[in-house]
């Protein structure tokens, strides 16, 4: 049986999942040239968000059709706060320092994200099951999707759709794109670039607890170091992409998501790499994908589109 | 240009941020040196994974060290002598782990260490312990190379003498799996799966070999990463690879998404795996898919044991948050049998500890015999469990249920 399309899906839903994260550096990135490394950990406080709406707001049995769009929001809030604080209290007060200095910032929001959460959370100290939806997985042509997987399939388009919209076509979007392009051009035309950066920050959050709340559904746990990885490979998407570009977050995404499930699924088969071909090889792969397209792109997949930097 | 320079420097501290949170550690002190009313105080040191992936298990052990000491000051086995325990915690990583014994051997008061859960983590202990004389007795250990040297396939050879443990050896365990689920389940074309860790591979290899031996087909071998967690692409492979049972070599944290996604991709195929995936996380983490799975894991269950009833009713009354897991039996009495060897010493020098009280309890481990919570407790020369009983269990209606107990003769 031909295993390629069940592959290919796979890999697309992994690399939505990269995707959705992605954008939330990029969009950062594209505004206050930062590397929001803490943004991983804002994807993970979402899934908190969503199981704590689960836990201790809903009661118990609740309706998983009901109780979805209420754990959404839970979780955009948690991601939503968790980010305007990082950027009020941890980013502002170095917006004139140099860029080293909120990088490490950065790096330690993260690790004291993860372990204050590890701290305070009950039972986070262990994985905690994340609740699934029922129903039975659908087949198209060959592939098999699972039921938690509808909501990545449905979720990562509409959000991409959403922002290319608020990007392009709202007063607040193109105030984005003025900050972009020149923030001290764009404060003389009257744009409010504090407020352009906090939604930014926003933004990129929601993004991030939208994919939290997939990662809880499509592998049925959650824990206080889901977002480490998860954050650097989301990172390695934005720059395969272009870093700075919305778009090129998410098709950097698919293609890293799509690279590692085809390595695992057949670098095997070729002569003389069985070795090389397993899982825990994947993200070699991956990587080596990064280094030749920096090598030849260095501005990343769709790097070049300056204009739309958002 | 400066802009992708900082993306470099960015690359190097992720980097480097990924070794940090490898080395953090948050210590549990579990008890200090000072004695009170006279007494000589024994620490009996733990090491064990309390916090994160594993700590379900790792808690388990140290609850039942604690317990195992308090049994032993409430009734005064040893004359003259408090227990208390030191309990530190390793993450179930080898770097943290060593760093633990070398503190447990700089406290005077520590006279043998129950631990580690992790074969990779008694690896990097074991040399530590050694040179200073101090007893070690793993309760979960089962990689063969502890115990019987790196050649033990072909010569066997204790590295350690200071080492012991309760657990039996994935050279029995791997090939009991392979004759249960070959003979009894009637499963003949396998997929092999593993971590690449001490434990996960030297199971998945002694599994391999004896299936083979059976008649049994390989049809399909595959390494995960544990750091990972979407296995799809594992899975859809394990799908079209038309077996009829999957062979995990590894840890419950990825066995459980594994078993779930190989489910998913629509191989309703049990999962298989050893002690490792013999806890209740594997079923919170596999969820319904689950059902079916098969682990086998050292011993008899402790319920069943007519040894084990009074550790159960103690274990309760304690009062303890966590289950005592798969290791509780086996924790209590390498636990048991450090304070076993302590009071030999003690006896043997009227009633006071000699000087050398490490070196001597070593000697005395050798000697060691009682009836334990699992058994009867005694080591080979090699300082493995003589009890070599192992269990298969299946999950039924979201618990593990015996399925076979047996010993394996070779």
């Amino acid at each position: 049986m031909n295993e390629l399309p069940q592959q290919l899906v796979n890999g697309l839903l992994l690399g939505s999942m990269y995707g959705l994260v992605a954008i939330g550096y990029t969009m950062v990135y594209g505004i206050v040239q930062l590397i929001n490394f803490a943004h991983g950990e804002i994807f993970m406080v979402g899934a908190f968000g969503a199981i704590t709406v689960h836990l201790y707001v809903l009661p118990d049995g609740t309706s998983m059709w009901i109780a979805l769009p209420l754990m959404l929001i839970g979780a955009m809030i948690a991601s939503v706060l968790v980010a305007i604080g990082a950027e009020r209290f941890a980013y502002r007060p170095l917006r004139g320092a140099p860029r080293l200095a909120p990088l490490i910032t950065a790096i330690g929001l993260s690790l004291a994200l993860q372990q204050a959460v590890w701290a305070f959370y009950p039972e986070a100290k262990s994985k905690l099951a994340f609740p699934q939806i029922e129903g039975g997985p659908f087949s198209i042509g060959g592939a098999t999707i699972q039921t938690g997987d509808i909501f990545l399939i449905v979720a990562a388009p509409i959000s991409m759709a959403f922002l290319a919209y608020f990007v392009m076509r709202t007063r607040t979007g193109r105030g984005m794109q003025a900050t972009a392009q020149d923030p001290d051009t764009a404060k003389l035309m009257g744009v409010n670039t504090d407020r352009i950066i906090v939604i930014a920050f926003a933004l990129g959050a929601v993004f991030a607890a939208v994919g939290g709340v997939a990662s809880g559904l499509k592998y049925g746990q959650i824990d206080f170091k889901m977002g480490f990885i998860l954050g650097l490979k989301a990172f390695t998407a934005a720059v395969l992409g272009g870093i700075g570009n919305i778009y090129g977050a998410m098709i950097g995404g698919v293609v890293l998501g799509v690279v590692e499930t085809l390595a695992t699924a057949y670098i095997a088969d070729i002569p003389g790499l069985d070795q090389f071909g397993s899982q825990s090889w994947a993200e070699v792969w991956a990587f080596i994908l990064l280094i030749l397209v920096l090598l030849f792109r260095p501005q990343g997949l769709l790097g070049e589109r300056v204009a739309d930097r958002a | 240009m400066r802009q992708r320079s900082l993306i470099a420097i960015t690359a190097a501290l992720a980097a480097g941020a990924l070794t940090l949170t490898a080395c953090g550690s948050r210590d549990d002190n579990g008890g200090g040196s000072d004695s009170g009313n006279g007494d000589t105080t024994v620490v009996i040191g733990v090491d064990a994974p309390l916090t994160g992936d594993l700590s379900a298990l790792g808690l388990g052990i140290k609850n039942s060290v604690d317990l195992a000491t308090k049994i032993a000051n409430k009734e005064k086995y040893v004359e003259g002598v408090t227990f208390k325990i030191e309990a530190l915690d390793d993450q179930g990583q080898a770097s943290v782990g060593q760093q633990n014994a070398t503190k447990l051997v700089a406290n005077k008061d520590v006279l043998g260490v129950v631990g580690p859960l992790n074969s990779s983590v008694g690896e990097s202990m074991q040399k530590v312990f050694d040179t200073a004389k101090l007893v070690e007795v793993s309760p979960a250990n089962t990689n063969p190379a502890l115990t019987q040297g790196v050649n033990w396939a072909k010569e066997k050879e204790r590295p350690y003498k200071s080492y012991f443990r309760t657990a039996t050896t994935d050279a029995i365990q791997g090939p009991f799996a392979a004759q249960y689920v070959f003979n009894d389940a009637k499963k003949k074309k396998v997929f092999v799966i593993d971590d690449k860790k001490t434990y996960g591979a030297g199971l998945a290899a002694t599994f391999t070999a004896e299936f083979k031996k059976l008649g049994g087909q390989v049809v399909g071998t595959e390494h995960i990463n544990p750091e990972s967690k979407d296995f799809s692409a594992v899975a859809t492979k394990v799908k079209n690879s038309g077996a009829d049972v999957v062979y995990y070599g590894g840890e419950y944290p990825q066995a459980g998404p594994l078993s779930k996604q190989i489910k998913e991709a629509g191989a309703k195929i049990p999962l298989v795996g050893g002690d490792g995936i013999y806890s209740a996380d594997f079923i919170k983490l596999a969820g319904a898919a689950g059902t079916g799975d098969l682990a086998t894991s050292v011993g008899a269950p402790v319920e069943s044991l007519p040894s084990a009833k009074e550790f159960v009713a103690n274990y309760k009354a304690e009062g303890y948050k966590e289950a005592y897991e798969a290791y509780g039996g086996y924790s209590y009495d390498s636990a048991w049998a450090i304070i076993e060897a302590v009071k030999k010493v003690v006896e043997d020098n009227d009633g006071k500890l000699p000087d050398d009280a490490r070196a001597k309890v070593v000697d005395a481990m050798q000697d060691v015999s009682f009836d334990g919570v699992t058994g009867k407790v005694s080591f080979d020369e090699f300082g493995d469990a003589t009890n070599k009983q192992l269990t298969v269990y299946t999950v039924k209606g979201g618990d593990w249920a015996t399925v076979k107990s047996g010993t394996f003769t070779g």
